[in-house]
């Protein structure tokens, strides 16, 4: 086989015809691929049309994030948090707050945890509309897709209001937020919130009980209890494999044991399995968020300790402290104190998780994120072994490989 | 001024005429026109606005302008052979889709003759089974696409490409041996003429629907199948393999297969009311007595245009409503569904015949 190939290399003939006879056929898919999301190479070999061997190579969007990080102050790596995942940034940037605040021993007002809540579950319900849209247009059901981007539309319009940038919201702060809600903001929630309800209603007729669709995604990439938890899914993944882990609940953090929801489950799974947990997961975030805006209390939406914000400005040019406090946090930035925490918060993926280590010295000394995709493409092979090539599809679709966070 | 017309009647020169007027006026503007139509009809179904960016001046004629746009584009584009093509194959096969697609149209009636005069380019004796000879000579511009061009994903496309047309052929002629049994013919002047008959005193016409509604659905399935539309289009795949048996095809050869595509859509169309929906035949038309001929020639074009549009119509919003086969799926849904039930659809309707004779 490799002497036909040189030969043909050498005389310039057509090497396709000879694969086609061989037994197996080595394709590589990626790193540009219609159906790779971000930048990912799959290693894959065919035998006629079914996937014998798979590798996944992943790295390509790598930027260095935790590296940066270090050589960054605390507050500055907010901003890169924000390109971690970029279909749901606030996430990244609540569990990169929380995980600081940990290190700090403090928390929030009430008022910016129920406003993270539902920022939070915004983004968790655009995280789902993309993946669930995005992997629906690769089997084919291009309009569900512009439907759901229709929807996150109206959501993004939100995440705009509130922080003022569709993606580099970078609106978490320590110990707060950096801009309360605006004036009008729930009225607007509301209305979104009902569109989406109309939007997801008619999307559910259209593809959950499609035959074609169901025949493509039922009983295709499924992976077992055992098999999930040895490879440390998290998320709706581990959800449709029927473990009922979710972290918001687990590990209850912000103010997730006031709020009621259920965790939808899977049994199989399989791809069918995700798509409906993930389906499930934005009826639940839309009630999360209408128990959280009916529960808004009022205060302050920003922490009144010293030196984690800066001073009034008229307690900088009014008295000596503020004026110190302002200068020292110009300079200086800030000082969690000396130790090291480890953070889980409910991404939209999974469990995203931010290692913090910090020497009280003001640089953070060691960034560490635990990214849920990161796991979920360690296992394709697993998933697509023995599958047809046409079903990497679907699987990676489900998967929701985020290129920001899995290669940071 | 006789001895033109003599020229223009004789028999090769008319039917080189018919071809032109047929294939240039009606089957290659409308397959153009689809192009923008499936872009415009997708977006309002995506709620979205299409293209309508194409502009001379202020003229963009609500997108109509990026037909000649894309045309014009695909004719500058640079023709790419890729390293280690078959160089010939690989120039030639985009245009057995075209030809086979634009073929279909010579036994189409879109008139009713007058005198002697015949609106279709020639009735062949074998019929319908001229259609079959034809798309099956499409196989190969898949192929030979997707196998010169040294292209893994372009071979996959072309393997897929070949077994699904081989197999939806079959299909494609067990499912209209009904309608042959119901008219007595394999041509299409027959089969178009048998559908001008009525049941029930005046009520209701023998449209090919009515006489084989299974028939109907197996064949137009096999049709869409045939021509590798959504959501038939594993041989595409252009999720998992980009673009299939085209992927390596850039500037015009690209555009002949789209061409091609389009064209079929519109030939699809326009065999789907020949046979099932009365061909010219405009339905009741025969109790307004003293017609003038020219108003009912006019009629017919009309109504036969509007069924086929209304075709096409059907078949851009299948695409855009379902999702796609996979490949097997595709298979399995001729050999396991489609088979067995046009094989029934033949048995009853002998049988009906039969009992009916």
């Amino acid at each position: 086989m490799t002497d036909m190939t040189t030969l043909q290399a050498r005389t310039g003939t057509s090497s396709s015809s000879t694969d086609f006879s061989s037994s197996v056929m080595t394709i590589e898919i990626g790193p540009a691929h219609p159906a790779m999301h971000g930048i990912v190479r799959f290693t894959t070999k065919l035998d006629g049309e079914l996937i014998v061997e798979m590798e996944p190579e992943i790295g390509y969007l790598h930027r260095g994030f935790e590296k940066e990080s270090e050589n960054s102050k605390w507050i500055q790596v907010i901003p890169y948090t924000d390109r971690l995942n970029y279909v749901s940034p606030l996430l990244c940037n609540i569990g990169y707050s929380m995980a600081v605040e940990k290190l700090y021993g403090i928390q929030a007002p009430r008022r910016a945890e129920f406003t993270r809540v539902i920022m939070g579950e915004i983004s968790r319900i655009t995280d789902h509309l993309t993946c669930v849209g995005a992997a629906a247009m690769e089997i084919g059901a291009f309009t569900f897709f512009l439907w759901f981007i229709k929807a996150r539309e109206y959501l993004w319009e939100l995440v705009e209001e509130m922080t003022g940038a569709r993606l580099t919201t970078n609106w978490t702060r320590f110990g707060g937020n950096s801009m309360d809600l605006p004036d009008g903001f729930l009225s607007d929630l509301e209305d979104r919130l009902s569109k989406l309800e109309s939007i997801m209603e008619e999307c559910d007729k259209l593809l959950t009980r499609n035959k074609i669709f169901i025949d493509r995604v039922k009983d295709v990439g499924a992976i077992s209890k055992e098999d999930a938890l040895s490879y440390g899914f998290s998320g709706p993944m581990l959800r449709a494999c029927g473990i009922p882990y979710d972290v918001r609940r687990a590990d209850p953090y912000s103010v997730y044991d006031e709020l009621d929801f259920e965790i939808p489950v899977g049994s199989t799974g399989d791809c069918f399995d995700r798509f409906l947990v993930r389906m499930e997961e934005i009826r639940q975030s839309t009630s999360i968020i209408k128990q959280a805006a009916d529960k808004m209390p009022a205060g302050p939406f920003m922490t009144d300790e010293r030196m984690l914000h800066y001073p009034d400005k008229k307690d900088v040019y009014g008295n000596i402290e503020g004026l110190i406090d302002h200068f020292k946090m110009v300079m200086e930035g800030h000082h969690p104190p000396e130790g090291e925490i480890y953070m889980p918060t409910e991404g939209g993926n999974g469990e995203i998780g931010f290692y913090l280590v910090s020497d009280g010295s003001g640089d953070p000394v060691r960034v560490r994120l635990r990214p849920p995709c990161f796991n979920f493409v360690q296992a394709m092979p697993l998933m697509t072994i023995g599958h047809y090539v046409a079903d990497i599809v679907p699987i990676f679709g489900s998967i929701n490989m985020i290129g920001g966070e899995l290669d940071r | 001024m006789d001895f033109l017309l003599e020229i223009i009647m004789t028999p090769a020169i008319l039917a080189c005429l018919k071809i032109a007027v047929i294939i240039l006026l009606f089957a290659m503007p409308l397959g153009t026109l689809l192009t923008l139509m499936e872009r415009k009809w997708s977006a309002m179904i995506q709620d979205r606005v299409g293209p309508n960016r194409a502009n001379i001046g202020k003229f963009t004629g609500n997108g109509l302008l990026h037909i000649a746009a894309d045309g014009l584009k695909s004719i500058f584009k640079e023709d790419t052979i890729p390293k280690g093509a078959n160089g010939f194959l690989y120039l030639i096969a985009p245009f057995f889709g075209l030809i086979a697609a634009v073929a279909i149209f010579a036994i189409i009636p879109i008139a009713g003759p007058i005198g002697n005069f015949t609106f279709q380019v020639t009735d062949v004796n074998p019929g319908l089974l001229f259609i079959f000879a034809i798309t099956s000579l499409n196989v190969y511009g898949a192929v030979l696409a997707g196998t010169s061009s040294n292209s893994k994903f372009a071979l996959l496309g072309g393997t897929r490409a070949s077994a699904q047309m081989i197999s939806y052929e079959v299909f494609m002629g067990l499912a209209l041996m009904g309608i042959f049994m119901v008219y007595g013919t394999t041509r299409v002047s027959g089969i178009v003429n048998g559908q001008n008959e009525y049941w029930f005193g005046n009520l209701v016409p023998m449209w090919g629907i009515f006489t084989q509604p299974l028939g109907f659905i197996l064949f137009f399935t096999a049709l869409v199948a045939e021509t590798k539309r959504a959501p038939f289009d594993a041989p595409e795949g252009e999720s998992e393999i980009v673009a299939g048996y085209f992927l390596e095809y850039s500037g015009m050869r690209w555009s002949a297969f789209m061409l091609a595509e389009y064209v079929s859509l519109v030939g699809v169309a326009a065999l789907m009311t020949t046979l099932f929906f009365g061909g010219y035949h405009v339905p009741w038309l025969h109790l307004w007595e003293n017609a003038p001929q020219w108003i009912v020639t006019i009629l017919q074009i009309l109504k036969f245009t509007f069924f086929t549009v209304v075709f096409c119509w059907f078949q851009i919003q299948l695409r855009w409503t379902v999702p796609k086969f996979r490949f097997d799926q595709t298979m399995g849904l001729g050999w396991k569904k489609l088979l067995p039930l046009s094989l029934v659809n033949i048995i009853v309707t002998a049988l009906v015949i039969l009992t009916l004779a």
